[in-house]
């Protein structure tokens, strides 16, 4: 009974089913456990953290001068930059938009640099639904390789105050 | 009762004072009277926080449900904040204190080591709470249960959170006082309870979940005082999710305690081999201590490494004890019931089950939904890679409101069936609402978890007010969040039911002293039946071992199908 003293002799090595059932479950969880080595190695989709640190204003004048080098045309005021395939990106959040839209293409490779100007933010690319954190502080490096056109929107997912749910940017795939 | 709180070591515990315990009627186990006022006072403190996250939780259903849009934008912010501090710190908490109360000293015929420390716990936990939650209602504590920083509240919310912290060390530290003295002076010869043993792991992961809490808040609260510098926001999450993981697992262990304790009363089940329950609790204690990586999978600078060896929590020995207990409970009920004569196939035995008893109905449902949807989903959603395609969405929303809101919250009103009757000792009023009730909170749960669930991996993020402005999201989004808003209505009349069974009871219940309790219905036996008659048969669990199949099953398809979704999103390192 789980609500008495038990016997004295209750230590005993599992048996039958149960003896089956641990094991199946430990090598269940080994299974799973490798899928991740795996996958970093072989898999294409990884989180490897890189980052680097940076101060807010540093990376809103990096930010700046990025989006004012690679200006290819402005959408609501917000410049549209593209990149050098190979290159560096930069992608900025605060309360409440990302800044600016970047322009990329199919098939290229980019360091896509996100961080926040002011409260933790959340890059959360629609449709595709790939989530990263964003924090003021922290360049965090993104190498991402758009592999399908169209316009993809970033929405955030992490809770920034009364206009969180108005903050949004847009990634253009040509 | 006097109001000086010096914290007597454990070697002197209080005299005995007159009538310390009174022998219960039904079971005729000896019950502290100290403890049994202590249960009391936090049980109700618990209900009561429990039916402010309630009203809480469907004005944030009906809000998120697009067609109706309950909220303001503002307050649709503050209740959110308002409803996950109250379910998952405060309603949980104080049970849990009244749960580690009951486990130290009922089943091993001891007293409660200290009524004045019992105190200092109660008055810390209440005003904390009562301080957090009159700051959030205030509208300066916007800051959702897990205040971010740079995000910053109100320093009385800080405070407030230490305060219960400190409070609930503070009953913790009761609990383990008790086990000393209880071991000392020999009110029970040999090891401990199951029960009590699963309480233990419980309160043992609660110190380190709590420490963790202490480093992250006291800091914070500086800081918000304007003392110090503001904390590094990278290093607030990975403290903060010490206590906020963290403390799952010491829901977990509770949980689990209350199924095996359910198993028994309702089913006279016991465990088919201790030393397999006990090691799995152990696992917990020590496989436990790194879950805050869960949170920080698509964060910046942790690397790859630290992120999947914390993650699998070392060979996801934590997954293994739960998955060890997800076929001993259910094992130790079918053994139960053949012994008892219903041994017709595989499942002959489900239909003999005491199905009309609200203890035994919440806590199958709560065996079902924590471990078919909840703890299926997390292993999955907590895989490193696989959290890209689910950080932050409402995935991970769907995944907790199975675990700890249809596992751990409905196992605690299954108890509560039990808990009235014989601590408070009233009968339940209403008893036919009371063994719906059950039914109504776990579907309803069931439909708010799979409605978030689907709706995340749409790409629905969480704590959101509205989801049309990005124009990102389509019908099927909005069908997935009017399956969650129907759920809810259906879980939270449930919970409303609770509460007024709950407190109907305590106000009109009629009075069982003297009596046992009014029996709810437990698993009868045939004639000629004989308990043991099966325990030297390891192969008798036949449906158990259907059961588990079908479950890793599905736990398979569910992992790799995740894995194919994550292929298909553009590579990323």
């Amino acid at each position: 009974m789980s609500l008495s003293i038990p016997a004295r002799d209750w230590f005993k090595p599992p048996a039958g089913a149960e003896k089956l059932w641990i094991g199946l479950a430990l090598l269940w969880c080994f299974v799973m456990s490798l899928m991740m080595p795996y996958w970093h190695f072989r898999g294409k989709q990884n989180s490897r953290g890189e980052a680097y640190a940076v101060a807010p204003v540093t990376f809103l004048e990096r930010t700046e001068r990025f989006a004012a080098a690679n200006k290819v045309g402005e959408r609501n005021g917000v410049p549209i930059a593209e990149p050098a395939p190979g290159g560096d990106a930069y992608l900025l959040g605060r309360m409440w938009s990302w800044y600016p839209i970047l322009k990329l293409r199919q098939g290229e490779t980019y360091r896509i640099h996100l961080s926040a100007l002011d409260l933790q933010h959340g890059f959360s690319l629609q449709p595709l639904n790939m989530n990263f954190q964003v924090l003021p502080g922290y360049d965090h490096v993104l190498t991402l390789t758009p592999t399908s056109k169209g316009e993809y929107t970033i929405v955030c997912n992490e809770f920034c105050g009364i206009g969180h749910d108005k903050m949004f940017g847009k990634i253009i795939v040509e | 009762m006097s109001s000086t709180l010096t914290v007597p070591i454990p070697a002197s515990p209080e005299p005995a004072a007159p009538a310390a315990s009174r022998k219960c009627d039904t079971t005729g186990l000896n019950v502290c009277l100290g403890a049994e006022r202590f249960i009391q006072f936090n049980a109700v403190a618990a209900v009561v926080f429990l039916l402010v996250g309630g009203i809480a939780a469907i004005l944030l259903a009906l809000t998120r449900w697009q067609a109706v849009h309950l909220l303001p934008v503002d307050w649709f912010y503050r209740v959110l904040t308002l409803h996950g501090v109250n379910m998952l710190l405060f309603w949980i908490l104080f049970f849990e204190v009244a749960v580690l109360y009951f486990t130290c000293t009922v089943p091993l015929n001891a007293r409660l080591f200290s009524r004045k420390i019992a105190w200092a716990s109660f008055a810390q936990m209440l005003i904390g709470a009562l301080m957090v939650n009159g700051i959030i209602l205030k509208g300066q504590a916007d800051v959702l249960l897990t205040s971010y920083l740079p995000l910053v509240a109100h320093p009385a919310f800080y405070l407030g959170i230490i305060l219960v912290a400190t409070g609930t060390l503070t009953a913790v530290y009761n609990f383990f006082a008790t086990l000393y003295v209880a071991r000392r002076d020999r009110t029970f010869e040999g090891s401990m309870p199951l029960v009590t043993f699963g309480a233990t792991a419980a309160a043992i992961i609660a110190v380190v979940t709590l420490l963790h809490g202490a480093i992250v808040m006291i800091p914070t609260f500086s800081y918000a005082m304007g003392w110090t510098a503001q904390p590094d926001p990278m290093w607030y999450r990975m403290i903060w999710w010490g206590l906020g993981h963290q403390s799952q697992q010491v829901n977990v262990c509770a949980m689990v305690s209350v199924w095996y304790l359910i198993g028994q009363l309702t089913t006279g089940a016991k465990p088919v081999n201790e030393t397999v329950c006990r090691t799995a609790f152990l696992l917990y204690i020590l496989f436990i201590n790194l879950a805050s990586a869960h949170h920080l999978l698509v964060d910046p600078a942790v690397g790859s490494a630290w992120k999947i060896w914390n993650t699998s929590y070392a060979m996801y020995l934590a997954v293994l004890a739960s998955m060890i207990h997800g076929f001993t409970v259910p094992a130790s009920v079918e053994l139960a019931m053949r012994e008892k004569g219903h041994a017709k196939g595989l499942f002959g035995w489900v239909t003999h089950l005491p199905w009309k008893n609200p203890a035994f109905s919440g806590a199958l449902l709560s065996l079902l939904i924590f471990g078919f949807i909840g703890g299926i989903t997390g292993v999955t959603l907590g895989t490193q890679q696989i959290n890209i395609i689910a950080h932050n969405t409402l995935r991970i929303t769907g995944h907790f409101h199975a675990t700890v809101v249809g596992g751990t919250s409905l196992a605690f009103m299954a108890l509560t069936y039990y808990v009235i009757p014989l601590i408070f000792r009233r009968d339940f009023i209403w008893r036919s609402a009371a063994r719906a009730q059950p039914w109504m909170f776990g579907i309803g749960i069931l439909f708010v978890s799979l409605g978030m669930s689907f709706a995340g991996s749409l790409g629905v993020p969480r704590r959101i007010y509205d989801i049309d402005h990005s124009g990102a999201f389509g019908a099927a989004a909005h069908l997935m969040l009017g399956v969650m808003g129907i759920g809810a209505l259906l879980a939270v009349t449930g919970l409303f039911l609770f509460v007024i069974l709950c407190v109907g009871t305590l106000l009109f219940g009629e009075r069982n002293h003297g009596r046992a309790m009014a029996d709810w219905g437990v698993a009868q036996a045939l004639p000629g039946s004989r308990e043991g008659s099966l325990a030297e048969d390891h192969w008798a669990v036949k449906g158990t071992i259907a059961l588990t199949a079908v479950f890793l099953a599905c736990f398979a398809v569910y992992y790799f199908a995740n894995w194919k979704a994550l292929a298909d999103v553009w590579p990323v390192r």
